[in-house]
C-alpha cells in the first residue's frame, strides 16, 4: 500500500541539526549518567518581534504544519503560538482512532495521505508515536447500515483503500468481546473492517512534531494566547498576543474549537459550530480488546490503550459550548451502548471522563484554505475526527502557506464551498433516514 | 481466631460473626465489619500487590478510597469477576475469593519484576524514545509485550449477570460525607424541614468519629455521640441516609451523580435487589463535607509493604481492632501521626521511633507522646528503608544533613505528610482552589453557586471547627433552599489541638528511588527528568510521567508531585497550578450507567397494532428505526426472493395488504397551518382544497432533501401530515424548531399522532372489491374518490379515514383507524379479501414496487447531499412562492451544476444479475486505481413483474447519459455492464394509478 513517495519520506534521514537522537542506545548511554544529560525536547524561547510565518494553535495540526514548513519548504522562521500547553486542546483529549476509509474521493485522498504518513511517522520524527494498526471495525445493525457501509467499501476499493466486509461471525472472530447474539436490541448484521486503521499515542504526536519542528529552528511558544489579528487593508501583518505584538508575513490559524474566535479577530465569520465531545476511559485491565470497534446505530466506539484502559467515546453534546466538559447523559448513553455490544465489560468501571470542544462545519469536512484576507490561512473544521488527519493536514497546509496555493489534496477543502454549495458531506453520507 | 494481629477487644467489628475468605488461594478468617484490607492485616498479610510498571512488591497504604497499591481481583462466580477493587473498600463477606493482580507466577515471586532491574533503562517516557526499529515491530513485537505487562487486573470474560437500577431524585440539600461536619450540616438542614439526602461512601456513617477514640463530645466518646446523633437524624422523615454511596460527579446546575453499592457487601445478595444503583440528584444546595486525605511522604524506598499512612494504621487499630505491626516507626511533618502512635502504644505496640522533620514540635499530642516516653526524634527524617517483601528497617538521619543515619528496626513505618482537603467535587463544579501556606494544602478559594463546604474539606481539621462549620453550612444551605433554619446547639468538644505542620515535600537525603505515585511507579527523579526535557506545564508532567493517572487518580500523589515540580521550577506551588479534577471521584461501574437499558430495554421496541396478525401469517420482521416491521411473508418452501416476487405480482395483478402504520403522522392545527406547509415544503399548499392530499418534499436549509410524505387537508385550518417512518421524530422537531425559534408569530400547533392511527393499505386492481366486501359507506368509485383525496366514513364497521394514495403505482387505499382497531381492521380486510386472493406484503415488496415506478425512498435514493433537482423532481418546486426552507440553499451555483449526480435507472446487461446497493459506477472498468467513480447504485432488486433486475442510481450528469453503458467493478469478478435509463420502469403514464 505504501507508494514510493512515502517510502522515500520514511527512509530519508531527517536533518537533525541539534536534535539529540532517541534510541535504545541513547537510553542506555543516558542511564549511565542517571538521565541527567537529556536535552529539552524543545526550547522555550521568548517570542521574537517578527516571524515569516506565525501558526496560531499548538495542537497536532499546528505543530505538524510548522514541522513540514521547515522540513519540506525550508521555512524555519516560524513561531507556533499556543495559549496553554502544547497538545492541550483536542489533540490531547481525543480517542486516537486513525482510519482512512472515507466515502468521498476528496476525503479519501486526504485521510489516505495521512495514513501513509502515519505508517512511517515514528521513524520520520525519531519519536515513538505508537501507531498501532490494530484494525477499525464499523458495525452494521440492519440493512440500512449495510447499504451505507458497503457503499463505503466499494468506493474505498476503487480508491485503493483497504476496507472489507465481514459477516457477524467474522467480526466476532476479529473482535472476541463483541456480542453478535440475536438478543441485542439491534443485532449485529455485519461489519466493515479497515485493517490498516488503528490508534496512536496522542501526546506523542504533538510532542514528536514539536521536537522535530524545534530542531529545525521553529520557535514553540506556550502560554501565549493570540488576542488580536492585525490587518493592513486586505493583508494580515501580525498578531496581538498576551506576550505582546508579533509581526508576521503569514498567519496560519489552527485553533480547532476556537477557530471562529480567532478568525473573528481578523474580521472573518466562520461556518463553524463549537460543541463539546466527550470521551472516557475504564480502569486498566490486561489485554482484552484487540482492535477499534465503532457502531453508529448503537452509538459508541471503543479501543484499548497500551496502558490497558478501554478508551470509549460517542457523539457530541447537542449544544454549542466552550466549557470543556459534557453533560451526564452522554456518558450514560455511551456506556449503555458499550454494555449492550460488549456485555462482558459491564463490571468494568469508568475511571475518567472529559470533553474537548470540536469545530464542526456544516458538511463535517475540514477547511484547509486561503481566506479572503491575504496572508491569512485557516486549517479547521476537523470536528470529531481530525486526529487521524494530523500528519496529512499539516503536510498539505504547510504547502498551502508556503506556496500561497493549495496542494491538490486540500484544494477541494475551501472556505468558499459553503457559499457555492460544493460540499463534501461525509456526515450526510452516513445519515440514517429509514 | 480472626488473625494473629487482631487485638483481643476493641473496634467496630462483630467478633461473634467470623467470616471465611481466601486470598491467592489461601484460606483466612476475618470478622463481620472488616474490609478485606483489615482482614488481611489481621492475618499479618502486608504484601498484597505488584505495581504497574516495575512490578515492585506493594502493601496496603491507606484505609479508604485513596488506596493506590492494594488492588485485588474478586470472583464471585457466574461471571461476577471484578478487577482492580481496592482491598481497603471491599467489605468482607463469607466466602469471599480474592486474588492479587499483575504478577506471575506469584505475588512473592514475580518474573515481571525483572523490569525493576532494568529500571535505569526505563525512566519516564522511555517508550517514546525506543521501540521504533524495525518499523513493523512496534505492532507485532513490542506493543503486545508492553500491553501484556500493563493493565493490572483481568476483564471479566462472561456477561454480567447482575442488575443495576437508576433513581432520579430532587432534594433541597444534598450533604456529601457523613463525618462530624456532614452530620451537623444534615441535622441543621433537616430541622428546618428541608428535604435532605446524606450520602457517605463508607458502610457506616461517622467519618473520623469511627476511628478516633480520644474525642469527647458533650461528655460522650465519639462513638456514643455518633450513635445518638444518627438515631435522632434517621428518625426524621425528610432525611434520606445513603450509606455505601459515593457522590462521584458534579455537573452543571447542582446535578450530581451518586453510586450506591447495594449488595456488593452481601455474601448472598437477595434476588430482588439490584447490585448497584445510580442516583441522579438535582439538589438545590450541596454541602461538601468530604473530609481530607492524608499525604504520604516522599523519601528513598518509601514503597515497601509495611509502609502505611499513619491515619490508616489508626483506623485499622481503632475501627477494626488490628495492629499493623509489633514494632512500628512513625515519620511525620505534623501532629496527627502522634495520635496514631499514642493509640498504638496504648494497645501494646512498640513505637520504635517518631521521626518528625520539625526541629521543635510542640503540640499537645507531641507533649503527650513525650510524656508517655515515646521516642520522638525531632529534626530528623527517614532517608531509606530495607526489606524485600516487608519493611524491616528504616534509616533515620538529621534533616540538616549534619549527622550519620542510624537504622531503626521496625515491621511497619507509618507516614504522614499532612492533609489534602478532598476537593474533587468542588473542582468538578468549577470551583477554584487556593494553596494555603499554613496548611500546605489546596483549599477552596471560593464557593460556586449552590455550594457550601465544611470541615476538613474546607481546611478546618479541628473537630470543633468541623462541627461548627457543618452546622453553619447546613443552615446556609437550608436558607438558600428557602427554609428558615436555626443554628443547632453545638456539642462541647474535647479534642487535642494540632500545632503547625512543616512542609516536607521530599526528603533531600539518602539514595534510592523516592516514589511519588505508587500505583504508576513514578519517582521524584522521573518528575525532574520531565522538567529537564521541557515538560514544564503540570499537565505535561502528568502525561509524560503518568503521575496521577492510575486508578486512584493520584489522590495521594498529586500534591506531592505538584510541590516537587514547583521546587524544580523554582516556583511556588500555586504558580504551578494543578491538573483538572475530572469525574468520577472514584471509578463507577459501566453497568450502573447502563442501568436497565439493555437488550429489549435499550431502545423502545415499537410494534404496529396488527403485529400479531402478521406474526400469525408467518411474517419475517426487520428493524426499521425503533419499529419492527414485516419484511415479507414466506409460504412454506419459499425463500425471500420467491416470497417477495409472489407478493409483488399479487399487488399488481390482484390485491395486496400492507401495514403502513409506522409512517410518521403529525396533526397540524391553526390559522397558519397552510402557511407553515408553504414554508417547509417546496411546493404550494395554499390552494389545496379540503378533502384533498398532496405529496410534499421537505428540504434542509442547505437545499438537500430532508423528508417526504403526503399531507391531507382535513379542514381550512387543519392538516394531517405524514412523514417517513424513520423521519417522524426528526420532522416534528424540525417543525417545532422553526416555529419556536424563527416563526413564533405563526399560529400552528403540531401534534404527533403516529401512535394514534393504524394504517392498512389495500393495493391493486381488486382493492375496491376487497374494501366493499369488508363493508364501507364510502363511495370508492373513480369519479367519487379520485387519486390524492381522502374520505371519512366507516370500513368493516370501524370509524375510518381512507386516503387514496399510492406508493406502488397501483390503485391503493390507505385505511386509517384509531390504533386500537388496527388489528380488527387487518383481520376484516384479510377475511373479506380471501375470495380475491388477498396477499399480505412486506417492506421488501414495497421497496421493489416503488422502485419499479421510480419512487424515491428518502435515505436510500437521498443521503443528505441530494436536491430535488438531482432527483428530477423540478416539478415539485414552486416557482411562484417567495420562499421556502432550502430555496436559498438551492440557489447556490454548485447546486445547479449539470454534472451533479442525478437519479437514473440502471439495467444490467444480464437481466438476471442484481447489482449490489452501494456499488460504484465507472466509465472505464479497465482503468487503474484510484478509479474515477461517477455514481453509485442506490436501490437494486429483482422485479418479478418485469421479469428482470432493476436498479436506481445517482450518476454524474445522469440524465444526459441515458442510453450509455457504464460499469460496476466488483471484487473478484468481471465488471458488470449496465445501461443508463430513465428511472421509471413501469407504467410511466400512470394509467394503473388513476384507474
Ligand atoms: C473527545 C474527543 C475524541 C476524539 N476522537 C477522535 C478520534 O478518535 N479520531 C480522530 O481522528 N479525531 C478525534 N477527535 C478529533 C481530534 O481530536 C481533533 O480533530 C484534532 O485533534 C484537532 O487537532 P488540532 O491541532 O486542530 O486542534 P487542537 O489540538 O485543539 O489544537 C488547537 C490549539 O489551539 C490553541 N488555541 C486556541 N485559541 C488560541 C489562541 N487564541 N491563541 C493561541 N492558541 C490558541 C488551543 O489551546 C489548542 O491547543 C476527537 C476529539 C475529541 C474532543
Amino acid at each position: 500500500m505504501v507508494n514510493d513517495a512515502y517510502r522515500r519520506g520514511r527512509s530519508a534521514a531527517p536533518s537533525h541539526g541539534t536534535m539529540q537522537r532517541y534510541s535504545i542506545f541513547s537510553l542506555a548511554r543516558n542511564a549511565l549518567t542517571g538521565h541527567r544529560n537529556w536535552q529539552a525536547a524543545w526550547r522555550s524561547p521568548e517570542p521574537r518581534p517578527a516571524y515569516e510565518v506565525v501558526i496560531v494553535g499548538g495542537g497536532g495540526h499546528g505543530l505538524a504544519t510548522a514541522y513540514y514548513l521547515a522540513k519540506e519548504h525550508g521555512i524555519t522562521n516560524v513561531a507556533v503560538l499556543e495559549k496553554g500547553w502544547l497538545g492541550g486542546g483536542n489533540t490531547g483529549r481525543n480517542t486516537t482512532v486513525v482510519r482512512s476509509n472515507y466515502l468521498y474521493d476528496e476525503s479519501a485522498a486526504i485521510y489516505e495521505h495521512s495514513m501513509k504518513l502515519w505508517e512511517g511517522l515514528a521513524q520520520e520524527l525519531n519519536y515513538n508515536v505508537m501507531f498501532s494498526q490494530r484494525g477499525v471495525l464499523m458495525l452494521a445493525h440492519g440493512s440500512h447500515d449495510e447499504q451505507v457501509l458497503k457503499r463505503h467499501i466499494h468506493a474505498d476499493r476503487l480508491n485503493g483503500i483497504d476496507n472489507e466486509w465481514l459477516t457477524p461471525a467474522q467480526a466476532k472472530a476479529f473482535c472476541p468481546p463483541l456480542n453478535i447474539g440475536k438478543e441485542l436490541r439491534y443485532p449485529v448484521t455485519g461489519a466493515a473492517l479497515q485493517r490498516r486503521g488503528g490508534t496512536a499515542r496522542h501526546d506523542a504526536v504533538a510532542w514528536g512534531y514539536a521536537r522535530g519542528a524545534d530542531a529545525r529552528g521553529v520557535d514553540i511558544i506556550q502560554n501565549c494566547a493570540v488576542t488580536g489579528v492585525r490587518r493592513d487593508g486586505d493583508r494580515v501583518v501580525g498578531v496581538e498576543t498576551t506576550r505582546g505584538y508579533i509581526a508576521a508575513g503569514k498567519v496560519g490559524v489552527v485553533a480547532a474549537g476556537h477557530t471562529s474566535v480567532v478568525m473573528a479577530m481578523a474580521g472573518l465569520r466562520m461556518p463553524i459550530e463549537s460543541v463539546p465531545l466527550q470521551a472516557l476511559v475504564s480502569e486498566p485491565v490486561k489485554p482484552v480488546f484487540p482492535c477499534v470497534a465503532m457502531s453508529n446505530a448503537i452509538h459508541a466506539y471503543i479501543s484499548q490503550s497500551d496502558k490497558g484502559e478501554l478508551v470509549i467515546g460517542a457523539g457530541t453534546d447537542q449544544y454549542v459550548s466552550y466549557g470543556q466538559r459534557g453533560s451526564f447523559h452522554i456518558a450514560e448513553h455511551t456506556l449503555e451502548a458499550i454494555v449492550e455490544l460488549f456485555p462482558i465489560f459491564s463490571r468494568l468501571r469508568m475511571l475518567r471522563q472529559w470533553a474537548g470542544i470540536v469545530d464542526c462545519t456544516p458538511d463535517r469536512s475540514p477547511i484547509l484554505a486561503r481566506t479572503p484576507v491575504r496572508g491569512l490561512y485557516v486549517n479547521c473544521g476537523w470536528g470529531t475526527g481530525g486526529f487521524k488527519a494530523t500528519p496529512g493536514s499539516g503536510h498539505v497546509f504547510a504547502h498551502t502557506i508556503a506556496r500561497d496555493e493549495p496542494h491538490p489534496i486540500n484544494a477541494p477543502f475551501t472556505l468558499e464551498r459553503f457559499r457555492t454549495g460544493r460540499l463534501i458531506d461525509e456526515a450526510a453520507a452516513a445519515a440514517v433516514a429509514h | 481466631m480472626s488473625g494473629a494481629w487482631r487485638l483481643p477487644r476493641g473496634g467496630r467489628v462483630d467478633r461473634a460473626r467470623p467470616l471465611r475468605f481466601s486470598f491467592d488461594g489461601k484460606a483466612y478468617t476475618g470478622l463481620t465489619g472488616d474490609t478485606l484490607a483489615a482482614a488481611l492485616l489481621a492475618n499479618g498479610v502486608h504484601l498484597v500487590a505488584r505495581s504497574f510498571k516495575y512490578h515492585r512488591p506493594r502493601g496496603i497504604l491507606a484505609a479508604g478510597c485513596e488506596e493506590p497499591n492494594a488492588l485485588v481481583q474478586l470472583d464471585r462466580g457466574g461471571g461476577r469477576e471484578d478487577p482492580n477493587l481496592r482491598a481497603t473498600q471491599v467489605e468482607l463477606f463469607d466466602g469471599l475469593v480474592a486474588t492479587s493482580q499483575n504478577r506471575w507466577p506469584s505475588l512473592s515471586f514475580d518474573l515481571a519484576a525483572t523490569a525493576d532491574r532494568l529500571a535505569p533503562l526505563l525512566p519516564a517516557g522511555f517508550y517514546y524514545k525506543t521501540f521504533m526499529w524495525p518499523a513493523g515491530w512496534w505492532r507485532r513485537v513490542y506493543e503486545p509485550r508492553i500491553r501484556a505487562a500493563a493493565g493490572l487486573g483481568r476483564s471479566p470474560s462472561r456477561p454480567d449477570p447482575d442488575r443495576y437500577l437508576h433513581r432520579h431524585a430532587h432534594c433541597d440539600v444534598l450533604v456529601v460525607g457523613a463525618g462530624p461536619a456532614g452530620l451537623m450540616a444534615a441535622a441543621a438542614a433537616v430541622m428546618s424541614g428541608a428535604r435532605v439526602i446524606l450520602a457517605d461512601e463508607q458502610a457506616e456513617p461517622g467519618g473520623a468519629l469511627l476511628a478516633e477514640p480520644g474525642l469527647r463530645l458533650d461528655g460522650m466518646d465519639g462513638a456514643a455521640w455518633l450513635a445518638a446523633a444518627l438515631g435522632e437524624l434517621t428518625a426524621q422523615p425528610n432525611l434520606t441516609l445513603l450509606p455505601r454511596t459515593t457522590a462521584f460527579a458534579w455537573h452543571d446546575h447542582t446535578y450530581l451523580g451518586l453510586l450506591e453499592r447495594v449488595t456488593d457487601h452481601l455474601a448472598e445478595p437477595p434476588p430482588h435487589l439490584p447490585r448497584q444503583r445510580l442516583w441522579r440528584v438535582r439538589a438545590r444546595q450541596v454541602v461538601l463535607a468530604t473530609g481530607a486525605i492524608e499525604r504520604p511522604l516522599v523519601f528513598p524506598d518509601n514503597d515497601r509493604p509495611g509502609i502505611m499512612l499513619a491515619s490508616a494504621a489508626r483506623t485499622y487499630l481503632n475501627r477494626y481492632g488490628v495492629r499493623v505491626g509489633a514494632r512500628v516507626a512513625v515519620f511525620t511533618n505534623n501532629d496527627s501521626a502522634y495520635a496514631t502512635a499514642l493509640d498504638l502504644a496504648a494497645a501494646g505496640v512498640t513505637i520504635a521511633a517518631i521521626v518528625d522533620c520539625r526541629a521543635d514540635p510542640g503540640g499537645e499530642l507531641v507533649q503527650r507522646a513525650r510524656a508517655v516516653g515515646l521516642p520522638v526524634r525531632p529534626g530528623a527524617v527517614v532517608t531509606g528503608t530495607q526489606g524485600r517483601l516487608r519493611i524491616n528497617q528504616a534509616f533515620v538521619a538529621p534533616l540538616d544533613g549534619g549527622g550519620r543515619s542510624s537504622p531503626v528496626v521496625c515491621d511497619a513505618l507509618l507516614v504522614s505528610g499532612g492533609w489534602n482537603p478532598t476537593l474533587h467535587l468542588h473542582s468538578q463544579a468549577r470551583g477554584r482552589l487556593r494553596f494555603d501556606e499554613k496548611l500546605w494544602a489546596y483549599v477552596p478559594a471560593e464557593l460556586v453557586p449552590g455550594e457550601q463546604v465544611a470541615g476538613a474539606c474546607a481546611g478546618s481539621f479541628a473537630l470543633a471547627d468541623a462541627l461548627r462549620e457543618g452546622a453553619q453550612a447546613g443552615v446556609a444551605a437550608a436558607a438558600a433552599a428557602g427554609y428558615r433554619a436555626e443554628l443547632p446547639a453545638l456539642p462541647a468538644v474535647e479534642a487535642p489541638s494540632w500545632s503547625e505542620p512543616a512542609p516536607l515535600w521530599r526528603v533531600p537525603l539518602g539514595r534510592g528511588r523516592a516514589w511519588v505515585d505508587l500505583q504508576n511507579d513514578v519517582t521524584a527523579k522521573d518528575l525532574e527528568l520531565a522538567l529537564r526535557e521541557g515538560f514544564r506545564s503540570i499537565e505535561h508532567v502528568k502525561r509524560y510521567t503518568t503521575t496521577g493517572m492510575g486508578t486512584d487518580q493520584g489522590k495521594t500523589a498529586n500534591v506531592n508531585a505538584l510541590a516537587i515540580v514547583a521546587a524544580g521550577l523554582g516556583q511556588g506551588v500555586e504558580a504551578v497550578g494543578h491538573t483538572t479534577f475530572r469525574p468520577p471521584y472514584t471509578p463507577v461501574t459501566f453497568g450502573a450507567f447502563a442501568g436497565a437499558s439493555r437488550e429489549l430495554q435499550l431502545d423502545p421496541l415499537r410494534r404496529t397494532p396488527s403485529h400479531a396478525h402478521a406474526e400469525a401469517l408467518g411474517a419475517v420482521f426487520e428493524d426499521v428505526g425503533q419499529w419492527r416491521r414485516a419484511r415479507y411473508f414466506p409460504q412454506p418452501g419459499e425463500d425471500m426472493q420467491a416470497a417477495v416476487g409472489r407478493e409483488c405480482r399479487a399487488a399488481r395483478q390482484g390485491v395486496g395488504l400492507f401495514d403502513a402504520s409506522t409512517l410518521g403522522k403529525i396533526d397540524l392545527q391553526g390559522a397558519d397551518a397552510a402557511e407553515l406547509l408553504n414554508r417547509v415544503y417546496t411546493n404550494a399548499w395554499a390552494k389545496l382544497t379540503v378533502g384533498r392530499c398532496r405529496y410534499g418534499l421537505m428540504l434542509r436549509d442547505d437545499g438537500m432533501v430532508l423528508d417526504d410524505g403526503v399531507t391531507a387537508r382535513l379542514g381550512p385550518d387543519r392538516f394531517h401530515m405524514t412523514t417517513t417512518t424513520g423521519g417522524a421524530a426528526r420532522v416534528l422537531a424540525w417543525l417545532e424548531e422553526w416555529l419556536q425559534c424563527e416563526w413564533p408569530q405563526l399560529r400552528v400547533f403540531c401534534t404527533s399522532v403516529t401512535e394514534q392511527w393504524a394504517a392498512i393499505g389495500v393495493c391493486g386492481p381488486k382493492a375496491r372489491d376487497v374494501i366493499r366486501a369488508a363493508g364501507t359507506d364510502i363511495d370508492l368509485s373513480r369519479e367519487a374518490f379520485p387519486h390524492m383525496s381522502f374520505r371519512d366514513g366507516s370500513v368493516a364497521g370501524l370509524p375510518a379515514r381512507v386516503f387514496r394514495i399510492s406508493f406502488t403505482g397501483e390503485i391503493a387505499f390507505e385505511i386509517n383507524v384509531p390504533s386500537g382497531y388496527g388489528g380488527a381492521l387487518w383481520e376484516a380486510l384479510w377475511q373479506a379479501g380471501q375470495p380475491f386472493g388477498i396477499t399480505p406484503y412486506g417492506t421488501e415488496a414495497m421497496h421493489v414496487l416503488r422502485a419499479e415506478k421510480g419512487y424515491i425512498i428518502v435515505g436510500q435514493e437521498t443521503d443528505g447531499t441530494v436536491t430535488p433537482l438531482d432527483l428530477g423532481m423540478d416539478w415539485m418546486i414552486s416557482k411562484a412562492k417567495p420562499d421556502f426552507i432550502g430555496k436559498r440553499g438551492m440557489a447556490r451555483p454548485d447546486l445547479a451544476r449539470a454534472d451533479r449526480k442525478q437519479l437514473v435507472g440502471l439495467l444490467t446487461r444480464d437481466p438476471t444479475v442484481v447489482l449490489e446497493e452501494g456499488a460504484q459506477l465507472v466509465e472505464d472498468p479497465a482503468q487503474s486505481l484510484p478509479m474515477r467513480m461517477i455514481g453509485h447504485v442506490t436501490s437494486a432488486y429483482h422485479s418479478a413483474n418485469l421479469g428482470r433486475s432493476i436498479a436506481l442510481g445517482l450518476v454524474q450528469g445522469g440524465r444526459e447519459r441515458i442510453g450509455q453503458t457504464l460499469w460496476v467493478p466488483m471484487p473478484a469478478q468481471p465488471a458488470i455492464a449496465v445501461e443508463v435509463t430513465r428511472p421509471v420502469f413501469l407504467d410511466p403514464e400512470n394509467r394503473r394509478l388513476n384507474g
